[in-house]
């Protein structure tokens, strides 16, 4: 029953994996905890979610799983191991199968278990109430009972009436809502991997003299250089709907911020017109030209602009049509002259795909990026990724 | 062995399990948290609590994994070469060992602490997986393996600067440490100031979680923080009622320096002050 643990949690999108999924058991078999559902919690989420972000989800799996759990009555099924690792094994999807092939097969792997199993058991007689003959297992319970034996716990104890996982404490690090924590990582990890393509090659100090040391002539070796090299500006809408997107997307970019060489921030409202800011808070105050912008940063520069590209055509095409302040030259001229201006230039909308299409404004925004218009989904991201590393 | 906190630190109920199932599976714990939420202290007071001794390797952004097995010293064997020293015949000479080789040659168990691990090149988790898996490397240049003779208790704690790679993560079980609740923090404080008067720790704490609280931080008071400005305001005398003193300059120099390290910060936060007076006074 413990795998249809792990398999719900996997339904919910969590990427656990059977390596972690075997030491979850393995630290059940040394007996780490009592039969408490509240350090089950803990040792499962210890074991098997190894990101904050998924914290959350593990919570709403987790409830859900042991939805109205408090205890076990009697907790005496007794339960082979044999038995157990039979339930592994038959609720494997195929894909997992592989997995474990690929770890050295099944067997392998689960000797292993066995014996580490088997080893404790000879240590800890009576310790460990989870796994094998002597104590007693939830799983076990669970299997020998499929209407719902729980897990039980200390009647004794004082506990809040919430349970840990109930109270959704780690809501707000799951950042995967809109923008795919994941997904995103995915993404960025690519763009990281481009960040180290193409560097210059540096002398290496010591290869050559150990070289030499060991061929009595100079022998010179070079390596490719380990320093970033990717230089991103990134310019986003700011001051509308779209502000949970470009914050979202201004964080994740900072949590990759030092895999590049240069990262900057700038703000523009609905469409790029002759200014932008650095600081939302005092954008009347300290706005920089958008010309300056150009020059400052050299072509060299990838540039990814945020926004859901989402107005009144008008606002891009013409001549005053900011509804903030009179531009004396429409937003689609400065556009077009990032996009010449940097040939690594992309556009992430948040918005669907699918709507694009029912939006002028997203359709004159696109062209005006020669069609280098992406969404933020993870397919979306990775063509965005591979546009600006080419 | 078994962790069961300290007189020191102040551990909860699910960072103690941590502990221990990284002691009882010998398996690395990676510890993860806002700063100033004690990472780096878990460490030093686990190795403490067992009597263990500690190694630890703080990690830069130019750290290699590779540093932390040996580093062949080829420069100095050229400058013994050119001054025709005895020593430069044995590559042994040469091999400087690392933090994770002097854990490996220990007899009896230690904690290695591997700090900010996320402060490293991407590759760095990846590089170091056989060693944290198999407690074993490769000297190429002695041609020997070096295996861990009692497998080290490894911490390591991440700032979250960079994500870690997958295959790091599974290996490693993983704890998140939680900003402290009121209570916890409550204990934490009087784990470093006994004797601070009950007054003063409440009139403290209370304006600590309001400034916490304060939307729109660039960076939110911690732990450390919270310490550091108690101690200044032991030092400076400021009394319970000081805190919530009409007088702002009673308020604003000790909170200054200690509290927000910021200056949009310390703006926003006078803000709030001068807000809980006009609605406490
Ligand atoms: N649970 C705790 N018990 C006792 N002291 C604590 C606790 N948590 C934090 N502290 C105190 O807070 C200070 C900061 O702790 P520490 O340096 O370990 O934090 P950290 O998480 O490693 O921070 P950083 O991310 O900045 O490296 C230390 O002085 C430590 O004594
Ligand atoms: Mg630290």
């Amino acid at each position: 029953m413990l795998i249809d643990f792990f398999l719900k949690l996997k339904s919910h999108k969590l990427p656990v994996s059977i390596k972690e999924y075997l030491t979850l058991l393995e630290a059940m078999g040394k007996g780490l905890i009592g039969p408490s559902v509240d350090e089950f919690y803990y040792l499962s989420r210890i074991a098997l979610v190894k990101d904050e972000a998924n914290f959350d989800k593990f919570d709403r799996a987790f409830s859900e799983f042991w939805q109205g759990v408090e205890t076990i009555p009697g907790i005496e099924a007794q339960v082979p191991l044999e038995w157990l690792l039979k339930q592994v094994e038959l609720t494997l999807s195929e894909e997992e199968k592989k997995q474990i092939q690929a770890l050295g097969g099944w067997d392998k792997l689960m000797e292993t278990l066995k014996q580490r199993l088997e080893e404790q058991k000879g240590r800890h007689q009576g310790g460990s109430k989870w796994i094998g003959t002597g104590g007693t297992s939830p799983f076990g319970a669970y299997g020998y009972n499929p209407e719902g034996i729980r897990i039980g716990q200390d009647k004794g104890r004082n506990r809040s009436a919430v349970k840990v996982w109930d109270q959704r404490e780690y809501q707000n690090l799951d950042d995967s809502v809109e923008l795919g924590t994941r997904n995103i990582k995915v993404a960025l990890r690519r763009l990281r991997r481009f960040a180290r393509d193409g560097a210059p090659e540096e002398f290496d100090l010591d290869t050559t003299i150990n070289q030499t040391a060991r061929k009595a002539y100079l022998d010179i070796h070079m390596r490719p250089e380990r320093h970033n090299t990717v230089k991103v500006l990134m310019l986003m809408d700011i001051g509308g709907t779209m502000d949970d997107h470009v914050k979202l997307a201004e964080e994740l970019f900072s949590a990759a911020k030092t895999e590049f060489k240069h990262l900057e921030f700038f703000y523009f409202h609905n469409c790029l017109y002759d200014f932008v800011w650095k600081d939302n808070r005092r954008r009347h105050a300290e706005r920089t030209r958008t010309w300056d912008l150009l020059h400052k940063y050299g072509h060299d520069y990838k540039v990814i602009f945020v926004g859901d590209a989402t107005m009144s055509p008008y606002e891009i095409l013409q001549p005053g049509g900011s509804i903030e302040y009179f531009n004396e030259e429409p937003g689609a001229v400065w556009v077009k002259r990032v996009a010449e201006v940097y040939s690594k230039c992309v556009w992430l909308n948040p918005e669907p795909e699918e709507i694009w299409g029912y939006r002028q404004s997203i359709q004159v925004m696109k062209e005006l990026m020669n069609g280098r218009m992406y969404p933020t989904t993870l397919a979306g991201l990775e063509r965005a990724m591979r546009v600006l590393s080419k | 062995m078994r962790f069961s906190g300290s007189a020191d630190y102040v551990s909860t109920e699910d960072l103690t399990l941590a502990v221990n199932a990284a002691i009882t599976l010998q398996r690395p714990l990676l510890v993860k948290g806002e700063p100033g939420t004690g990472k780096t202290m878990l460490a030093v007071q686990v190795a403490k609590a067992l009597g263990v001794p500690l190694l630890e390797w703080h990690i830069k952004s130019t750290t290699k994994a590779q540093q932390g097995l040996y580093e062949y010293d080829a420069v100095s064997r050229l400058r013994d070469s050119q001054l025709g020293d005895q020593r430069v015949h044995d590559i042994h000479n040469y091999i400087v060992k690392g933090m994770l080789w002097q854990a490996f040659s220990r007899d009896e168990p230690c904690v290695l602490l591997i700090d900010e691990v996320d402060k490293a090149d991407i590759e760095f988790p990846n590089d170091l997986l056989r060693e944290l898996d198999r407690m074993e490397f490769y000297v190429y240049e002695t041609r020997e393996l070096v295996q861990a003779k009692q497998r080290p208790i490894v911490f390591i704690t991440s700032n979250n600067e960079k994500e870690l790679p997958d295959a790091f993560l599974r290996r490693c079980f993983f704890h998140y440490i939680r900003f402290p609740d009121k209570e916890t923090m409550e204990k934490i404080v009087a784990v470093h100031f006994p004797k601070l008067k009950k007054a003063l720790l409440r009139e403290a704490m209370e304006v600590f979680f309001e400034v916490r609280e304060v939307p729109g931080l660039k960076k939110k008071p911690s732990t450390s923080e919270l310490l550091d400005w108690l101690k200044l305001l032991l030092a400076e005398d400021i009394s319970p009622e000081a805190l919530r003193s009409n007088d702002r300059k009673t308020i604003i120099p000790p909170l200054h320096g200690a509290l927000l390290k910021n200056e949009q910060d310390v703006h926003l936060f006078e803000r709030l002050v001068f807000m809980t007076r006009a609605k406490g006074g």
